[in-house]
């Protein structure tokens, strides 16, 4: 079952949904009973990307498409890739992004749409030994969009591959990254931030599998939900036998502004070593009332204060971005949402 | 300034304040003292509007105007600040940050133009200098991990900041060391003005050493069931407060 199958045969009963474990939350087959027709190919200007103006490599997608982003052994790159939704058709995109020893990579991915589309996208992410790689994901999907963007991430032994995800939902928007993980003093950063208003729902689902010893993983997830919104985060990190000494942490906190909000979220610590260090934390909550009694006590008007307040919480997450500009881009972009 | 007239106010049902009647005209610095359990913080909170509060019956004004019908902000910036009892900690936003937006909204709510970035780093290198504040620490996250002495300090620095006109100060006594004591008091002393007014909130007579007050309320039972000059604390001081728990 998956949504790729279904798009390539055209038959809705490969949908994943609520009988698949890993799609409990995030149900297609229940949701779309009949597949929008296949895109048609556009050929307009799709206008600036989010991430435009912070690099001259530019990829861009438009209803589908191939994409290969290639850097040669310690070579350093800076790139963006655009996954573009126009119309309210279904397609179907494929990202090869290839890291050689040593090679460096900043990708900027951003996901756009701009009505009732159905687009799913296949990265395939391999880094060699001592390639570094940071990606940044701005899905800014349009609300009734249905988004599904799934990674798959080969790292080799000291590779270090930094993620932070930054959504804001769809009617329904999946961002899924699945890290083979071999230990050797690789390392992986494997962050996201949700904030939801609306009916929009995103999904943030993540798998790791450390196969070899000395293996490092560290996950900071946080979402903020309003209205009828709902946010999912499945994470899992496998420790197999024999995979001593890994260190992973797993943190997810999230805050519910509504009683209507949803929060489903699955934390999974699998561990089958003997000698790791393993931590793992999961709240979900409502803002901090008395803080906001004592922002407004010193005169700042209620709205500014929740703003502040949840620019603050998610900013914890924005802040562990190695690429200073990125952080930039996504703080001005939570800011304006927040205040929109 | 200030004019509290019969005020009840309940939490959670229970009615904490049961006929508070108060008046502190510009230019005063009123204390108020009281055993614990009295209704002190309660009546800093109804002042300040913080939510859960219930009045009941009675009123106040500020200048005349009801300053129980404003949001909290709006009574902030009218001028009325509390120096909390117990600060809260805002995680993830610098102080200067924060001060520099509650400025900032205040001077909008009144009409006036907002500071400049440059004008509010030399005001705060300024207030913190007199308050022998660390500048880094005004970089750090508002009270995340200060100590409790941090804290109240930073409460006054924030009123140094926002020099505001009504100030209420709740146990700022609390949690500091005599040579802590004298910096915070003089930080207060030096707002001390004749269009402003203070009610200073303290268990113990000690702070009132530094900062004299005018008058001295005590506050049991929900009412003010004394009143009188600086000598009342040094009797209360002296005789404690079993004569009037049990006339409330
Ligand atoms: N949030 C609250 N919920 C329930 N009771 C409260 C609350 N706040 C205060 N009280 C009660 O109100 C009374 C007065 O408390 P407080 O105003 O804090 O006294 P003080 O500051 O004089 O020590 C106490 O009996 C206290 O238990
Ligand atoms: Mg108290």
């Amino acid at each position: 079952m998956s949504l790729a199958t279904a798009l390539r045969t055209r038959d809705v009963t490969e949908l994943p949904g609520k009988r698949d474990e890993a799609w409990r939350w995030t149900d297609l087959r229940g949701l779309i009973r009949v597949l929008p027709a296949p895109s048609e190919r556009f050929e307009g200007d799709v206008g600036q990307g989010p991430f435009d103006r912070l690099a001259d490599d530019h990829h861009v997608l438009v209803n589908g498409g191939e994409a290969r982003i290639d850097v040669a052994a310690g070579k350093k790159a800076l790139a963006v890739l655009r996954l573009v939704s126009r119309g309210a058709g279904a397609h179907a995109s494929r990202v090869t992004v290839n890291l050689a020893a040593g090679a460096r990579l900043r990708l900027l991915e951003s996901y756009e749409s701009d009505g009732a589309s159905l687009a799913q996208t296949t990265l395939v992410i391999m880094l060699a030994e001592g390639a570094v790689l940071e990606r940044i994901v701005l899905a800014q999907d349009h609300e009734d969009a249905v988004s599904v963007s799934q990674a798959d991430v080969l790292l080799a032994p000291t590779a270090d591959f930094g993620q932070t995800v930054v959504a804001s939902g769809s009617r329904r928007q999946r961002i899924e990254t699945v890290v083979a993980h071999p230990g050797g003093r690789a390392s992986v950063r494997l962050d996201g931030v949700y904030l939801l208003d609306g009916k929009r729902h995103s999904d943030h689902t993540t798998v790791v599998t450390h196969t070899g010893v000395d293996g490092v993983t560290n996950q900071l997830v946080k979402g903020v939900v309003r209205d009828q919104a709902r946010g999912v985060f499945q994470g899992r990190i496998v420790v197999n036998e024999g995979a001593d000494r890994t260190d992973a942490r797993m943190g997810h906190h999230a805050q519910l502004l509504s009683d209507r909000a949803e929060v489903d979220a699955k934390p999974e610590l699998e561990i089958y070593a003997d000698d790791v260090s393993c931590a793992h934390g999961n709240t979900v909550g409502a803002m901090d009332e008395d803080a906001l009694f004592y922002a407004r006590q010193r005169g700042i008007p209620e709205a500014e204060a929740r703003a502040m307040l949840t620019e603050a919480f998610i900013g914890q997450v924005i802040d562990r971005i190695w690429f200073e500009a990125a952080r930039r881009v996504l703080r001005t972009w939570a800011g304006k949402r927040l205040r929109g | 300034m200030l004019s509290i007239s019969n005020l009840h106010a309940a939490v959670e049902g229970k009615e904490i304040l049961k006929g508070l009647t108060l008046d502190v005209p510009a230019g005063e610095v009123h204390a108020i003292m009281g055993p614990n359990g009295a209704g002190k913080s309660t009546l800093s909170y109804v002042l300040t509007g913080r939510q859960g509060y219930e009045i009941t019956g009675g009123g106040t004004t500020l200048d005349g105007e009801d300053l129980l019908a404003l949001e909290p902000n709006e009574r902030a910036a009218r001028g009325v600040f509390l120096s909390f009892q117990y600060p809260l900690e805002i995680p993830g936003v610098p102080a200067l940050t924060f001060i520099r937006t509650a400025l900032n909204a205040q001077k909008k709510a009144r009409g006036e133009p907002e500071i400049t970035a440059p004008a509010f780093l030399k005001l705060a290198r300024e207030k913190a200098a007199l308050l022998k504040i660390d500048f880094d620490m005004l970089k750090r996250a508002l009270n995340v991990g200060f100590s409790g002495g941090e804290k109240k300090r930073m409460e006054i620095f924030q009123m140094a900041m926002l020099s505001p006109r009504f100030l209420i100060l709740d146990e700022t006594d609390s949690g500091l060391d005599i040579d802590a004591l004298r910096i915070v008091s003089e930080g207060v002393n030096a707002l001390r003005s004749p269009d402003r007014a203070m009610l200073v909130i303290t268990h113990y007579q000690r702070l009132l050493d530094y900062i004299k007050p005018d008058r001295v309320h005590v506050l049991a039972g929900g009412r003010i069931v004394a009143s009188g000059g600086p000598e009342l604390a040094l009797e209360l001081e002296r005789d404690g407060y079993d004569r009037y728990a049990r006339a409330a």
